[in-house]
C-alpha cells in the first residue's frame, strides 16, 4: 500500500489507497440439509489520484502490478470530475468495538452444529416447514493511507445467521424468516428460533382484508424495507445538494411526528456497520437526522461536503471498493413507549406488516413506498387473527410518518438498522378479490 | 497455465472437482447531473474450486491464479466437512473448446474520451429539458475471459463480455420530483447504445409529464403490459419458478410444477433461450461446461420444461439444460435463465384496447420481485385506458399478484415480441447477472394494482 502511494506522489498532486482484504466462511443449509462449506478470500486495493485538479481511479485485487494501477487512475484523472478538497491528514479516532477474537476462532464444525440446531428445532416444531439457513463468518482488514498524511487500518469480524423457511399446501406458500447479525459471536440460536416460531404461529390461520384505508403496524422487517429506502436517499448529502432530496431546504423544520428521532451511528459497540473512520480517513461520530421530528443533519462524504460548503460527516462508504458516496452506518430509529400488545390491542380493524417484499419500488425520492404483504396477520378487535394473503401496502414516508406511535421496545433488524414498531393510522391497503 | 489447471484437479479423493479462472477489465462511468462523478477502472484476477465428496460440496474462492493445488485441497476437505449430503450430478461428456466472440464494435476497445463524448451528449439532451432537476447515467462494459476445467476432463475457455447503461432523468415541480428512465445491454456491443437521441428525449419528456399525472385508485383491473413490462413480469412471476433449485427439493413446490400441468390458454408459449447470438443473456456453455440451450417452459398452455444445472437435472432425472451459472469467480454457479420471453401470438394491440371499457395501459420497466408464488413489478409509465382508447398519463403503478392464477388470467398475446437488454437479475445475492427477457403486448384480467 505504502509502495504505490509513493510512486503515485511522484506522477500526482493528491493520492490516496484504500484496501480491503477479507476471509469468510459460510455453512449453507439448503432444503433442511447441509449442503455446502464455502470460503472466500478476497482482497481490493483501490488507488484515488488528484491530478491537475481532477480526480481518476483505479482498482485491482493485487494481482496486477502497480505501476500499471497507477496508470489506469491517471488516464481515467483526465476525464474526471474536477475536485476542490484535500484528503484528510492523521485524525483523532473514537475507540470503537469492531473486532471480536471470538468470531476469528470459532470452528467451521461449531457453525455447522448451529446451523443443525437451528434447522431442527424449527422442523420440530413445523414438521414440513423447508429451511434454507447460513451461519457466516468473516473477518477484514481495512486500510486507508493518503498522501497527506492519513495511514489507518483497523480489523473487523461479522459474525451471522440467517433462516428462511417455506410451507407449501398446494398453491399456498407461507415464508417465515428471521437474521441477526453483529460484529461479536452470537450466543445461539434461541433468539432466531423463538422469532419464527412466533411467526408460525400467527400465520397458522388465514384471514382477509378488504381494500381500504387501515391502521397498520409496521414490525422491524416490514420498516426496514418500506421505510428505509426512501429516508437513506433523502438523508443523503449529495441528493440533497443536488435537489433531488424532497428534503432539501427542510433542515431545522419539523418534517415528521415529533416523537420520531433517527441517527446514524457508526460507532455503536460490534454495530456491522461500526467503524473508528469511513472509508476516507474522517473520523465516525454518532450523526442526528431526525431529532424530535426536525430535520437535523444530511450525510456528507468529502467530495459532497466541498461542493455543498460543508464538512464531511464521516459518511463516506465505498462497499468494498470503487468511489465513495455518502451513506448511512447504523441507522437507530428511537424508542417510544407504547408496547406491542397495546398497539394492537388498541385497533378495531387493522393490519401489522411483518415481511414486504418489492418496498424498494417506488418513486423512493418522493418518499413513496409500497409492497406486497409476504408475511402479515389481520387485527380484528385487538387481536392478531390470522395472516393476510394478496394484500399490498402503499404510502409514502412524508405524508405517513407525521403521526405514528412508536414501540417501546427496539430490536436490530438486517445489519443496519435498529427501530421499535411503528404504528401508523392511516395506511392503503389494497387486496385482492375481497 | 492448461497444464497447472490439470495437475491440480489430480489424485485428490473427491467424486467430482471443478475449477473456474476468470480474468476481467471493466470501465464504469457515473454521471450525476451535469457532473461525470465517477469514472474508473478495474482489473482483476482470481478464481474458485468446487469439490464434491459423498454428496455435500466445498468451494473456496481466491484472488489471483497461483497455488491451484492447495485451492483444490482445501474445497475437497470442505466438502468433506459438510459430508453425507445428497448432492448429485448428472453425466456429461468432457467438453474441449475455446469459444471468441467478436462484437461489431467491441465497448472494450473504444477509446474512453468516446464513451465519454456519447454519454455527454445524452446527459446534455436530459438536462437541456425545462423541468429536469437532474439526470443520472450508469454505464460500465466488462471484457471477461473464463476458463473451466473439471476432473472429467474437459477444458473451456470463453470470452465474455457485457455492456450496461441506465439512463435516469429526474424531474421536479409542482412540490414534487418524479424520475424515468431507460436501460440497455448488450453483449459487449457499443453501438447498441449509439444513436438513442430520440429516445433520451423521451426518458425526460416522460419524468416532466409524471409530475403532473394523478395516481391510479388501487383495486382491480383490466390491464394490457408493453413488451418491456410483460418481457419483466415473464422473468419474475414465471421464470424464476422455472429454476429448479427452487423446486427439487420441496415436495409439495414439484407436485405444483408438474410436467404436463396447464398454466395459460393455448396460444402461451415461454422460452429461455441461451443460443441467439446478440443477446446478452446468451452463451455457448454454462458454467458446469453444460451447452447453452433453448428451453420451452410453457408449450400450448402447458407446463413442459424448466431449467437446469447438471446438480438439479439429477436429482429430478431430467436432462441438464445449461442454466448453472456464476455473475463472477466469488460464488458458485446456480440456476439461472438467460433470454426469456413469450413467444408472439395473433392478437394486434388495437384489437387488445379495444375490447377494454376501464383499464390501464402499463408500459416500461422500474423493477420486479418475486417470493416463488407472489410477485410484484412496478411500471414507468402507466394510463389510464376508457372505452378503448389510452387516455391520461397516471403516477407510477405497483401490480402484484398470484403467478398461477396471473398467468391463466392472459387473455390476448399481441404479435410484436421485442427483447429488453437492460437490468439484470439477481439471485442469492448474485446481481447483476445479464439476462434478456421478452414479450409482445399482453393483456391480464383481474390485476391487482397497488395506489391510493
Amino acid at each position: 500500500m505504502e509502495g504505490l502511494l509513493s510512486l503515485a506522489k511522484m506522477k500526482v498532486q493528491q493520492a490516496e489507497v484504500f484496501s480491503v482484504s477479507s476471509r469468510e466462511t459460510t455453512v449453507h443449509f439448503e432444503a433442511n440439509q447441509l449442503k455446502q462449506v464455502h470460503s472466500k478470500e478476497s482482497a481490493m486495493k483501490v488507488l484515488r489520484v488528484m491530478k491537475d485538479g481532477r480526480i481518476g481511479l483505479a482498482a485491482g485485487n493485487g494481482t496486477g502490478d502497480s505501476a500499471a494501477l497507477l496508470d489506469m487512475a491517471i488516464e481515467t484523472s483526465q476525464f474526471g470530475i474536477p475536485v476542490d478538497f484535500q484528503f484528510p491528514g492523521l485524525g483523532s479516532y473514537p475507540e470503537v468495538d469492531t473486532f471480536d477474537s471470538q468470531v476469528e476462532k470459532i470452528a467451521t464444525e461449531h457453525m455447522i452444529e448451529l446451523g443443525r440446531e437451528l434447522v431442527s428445532r424449527l422442523t420440530g416444531y413445523s414438521p414440513g416447514l423447508l429451511c434454507d439457513a447460513e451461519i457466516i463468518k468473516s473477518m477484514h482488514t481495512i486500510g486507508i493511507v493518503n498522501s497527506q498524511g492519513c495511514h489507518m487500518s483497523y480489523n473487523k469480524s461479522i459474525f451471522a445467521m440467517g433462516v428462511e423457511g417455506m410451507l407449501v399446501k398446494d398453491t399456498d406458500m407461507l415464508f417465515v424468516g428471521e437474521d441477526e447479525s453483529s460484529g461479536c459471536l452470537s450466543a445461539g440460536v434461541d433468539i432466531l428460533v423463538e422469532r419464527v416460531i412466533r411467526q408460525l404461529d400467527l400465520a397458522a390461520r388465514n384471514a382477509a382484508v378488504s381494500t381500504k384505508v387501515l391502521p397498520v403496524v409496521f414490525t422491524p422487517h416490514a420498516i426496514a424495507s418500506a421505510f428505509m429506502v426512501p429516508l437513506s436517499s433523502a438523508f443523503n448529502g449529495k441528493l440533497v445538494y443536488e435537489g433531488a432530496s424532497a428534503l432539501k431546504g427542510k433542515l431545522g423544520k419539523q418534517v415528521f411526528d415529533r416523537k420520531l428521532s433517527l441517527w446514524d451511528d457508526a460507532t455503536v459497540e460490534y454495530g456491522v456497520g461500526s467503524r473508528p473512520c469511513d472509508d476516507e480517513g474522517v473520523p465516525s461520530q454518532r450523526i442526528s437526522l431526525i431529532d424530535k421530528g426536525v430535520v437535523s443533519h444530511f450525510l456528507y462524504d468529502l467530495h459532497t461536503a466541498a461542493l455543498a460548503g460543508t464538512r464531511s460527516t464521516g459518511s463516506g462508504g465505498r462497499g468494498g471498493g470503487g468511489f465513495p458516496k455518502p451513506g448511512p452506518t447504523s441507522l437507530i430509529i428511537g424508542e417510544g413507549d407504547v408496547s406491542l400488545g397495546s398497539m394492537v390491542a388498541g385497533m378495531k380493524e387493522g393490519l401489522v406488516v411483518e415481511h414486504l417484499i418489492g418496498g424498494g419500488q417506488g418513486d423512493a425520492l418522493s418518499g413513496d413506498f409500497g409492497g406486497n404483504v409476504l408475511l402479515g396477520y389481520k387485527v380484528e378487535n385487538g387481536e392478531m387473527v390470522g395472516r393476510v394473503k394478496d394484500t399490498m401496502v402503499a404510502g409514502n414516508v412524508y405524508r405517513d410518518l407525521r403521526e405514528i406511535v412508536l414501540g417501546d421496545e427496539a430490536r436490530w433488524v438486517g445489519s443496519s438498522l435498529r427501530t421499535p414498531w411503528i404504528y401508523s393510522p392511516r395506511i392503503s391497503v389494497s387486496a385482492k378479490g375481497v | 497455465m492448461r497444464e497447472q489447471i490439470t495437475d491440480a484437479l489430480k489424485g485428490h479423493e473427491s467424486d467430482y472437482i471443478e475449477i473456474h479462472l476468470e480474468q476481467s477489465q471493466s470501465t464504469g462511468m457515473v454521471y450525476q447531473g451535469n457532473r461525470l462523478e465517477e469514472i474508473g477502472r478495474t482489473s482483476v484476477r482470481g478464481g474458485n474450486v468446487r469439490a464434491l465428496v459423498r454428496g455435500s460440496w466445498g468451494f473456496a474462492s481466491f484472488d489471483g491464479f497461483a497455488g491451484l493445488r492447495e485451492k483444490v485441497a482445501l474445497a475437497v476437505m470442505e466438502a468433506r466437512l459438510a459430508g453425507g449430503g445428497d448432492a448429485w450430478f448428472s453425466p456429461a461428456e468432457p467438453v474441449m473448446d475455446k469459444v471468441s466472440w467478436s462484437p461489431r464494435k467491441y465497448a472494450s476497445s473504444v477509446m474512453l474520451a468516446s464513451k465519454k463524448q456519447l454519454l455527454d451528449n445524452y446527459n446534455d439532451i436530459i438536462l437541456s429539458s425545462p423541468s429536469i432537476q437532474s439526470s443520472a447515467i450508469n454505464y460500465r462494459d466488462v471484457q471477461r475471459t473464463t476458463i473451466f476445467a473439471n476432473s472429467e476432463g474437459s477444458y473451456i475457455e470463453q470470452e465474455k463480455p457485457d455492456l450496461s447503461l441506465r439512463i435516469t432523468a429526474i424531474a421536479s415541480g409542482a412540490g414534487k420530483v418524479r424520475q424515468a428512465g431507460l436501460s440497455l445491454g448488450s453483449r459487449g456491443d457499443f453501438t447498441e447504445i449509439e444513436g438513442l437521441d430520440d429516445q433520451v428525449r423521451n426518458v425526460a419528456r416522460r419524468a416532466e409529464a409524471l409530475l403532473y399525472a394523478p395516481q391510479l385508485k388501487g383495486g382491480e383491473y383490466t390491464v394490457i403490459l408493453d413488451p418491456v413490462l410483460a418481457g419483466v413480469f415473464t422473468h419474475e412471476a414465471f421464470g424464476h419458478l422455472s429454476e429448479s433449485d427452487f423446486v427439487y427439493q420441496n415436495k409439495e413446490l414439484r407436485q405444483l410444477m408438474a410436467l404436463g400441468r396447464r398454466f395459460g390458454d393455448k396460444g402461451l408459449n415461454i422460452v429461455d433461450d441461451a443460443t441467439i447470438p446478440e443477446l446478452r443473456g446468451s452463451y455457448k456453455y454454462d458454467d458446469e461446461g453444460t451447452p447453452g440451450a433453448r428451453t420451452y417452459l410453457i408449450h400450448e398452455g402447458i407446463l413442459v420444461g424448466r431449467l437446469h444445472s447438471r446438480e438439479t437435472a439429477s436429482r429430478m432425472s431430467e436432462a441438464p439444460t445449461g442454466n448453472a451459472r456464476a455473475i463472477n469467480y466469488l460464488f458458485p454457479p446456480i440456476v439461472r435463465m438467460t433470454n426469456t420471453f413469450i413467444e408472439p401470438g395473433g392478437s394486434s394491440f388495437a384489437d387488445m384496447l379495444s375490447e377494454i371499457k376501464e383499464g390501464v395501459y402499463v408500459k416500461d420497466w422500474y423493477g420486479g420481485m418475486t417470493s416463488l408464488e407472489m410477485f410484484t413489478f412496478s411500471s414507468g409509465e402507466a394510463y389510464m385506458i376508457r372505452n378503448g382508447k389510452v387516455e391520461e398519463l397516471l403516477s407510477s403503478l405497483v401490480l402484484t399478484g398470484n403467478v398461477f392464477t396471473t398467468l391463466a388470467n392472459i387473455d390476448a398475446i399481441g404479435d410484436d415480441l421485442e427483447m429488453n437488454q437492460g437490468g439484470g437479475c439477481g439471485k442469492g445475492g448474485q446481481s447483476p447477472l445479464p439476462v434478456s427477457n421478452g414479450s409482445p403486448h399482453i393483456r391480464i384480467q383481474h390485476c391487482l394494482v397497488g395506489g391510493k
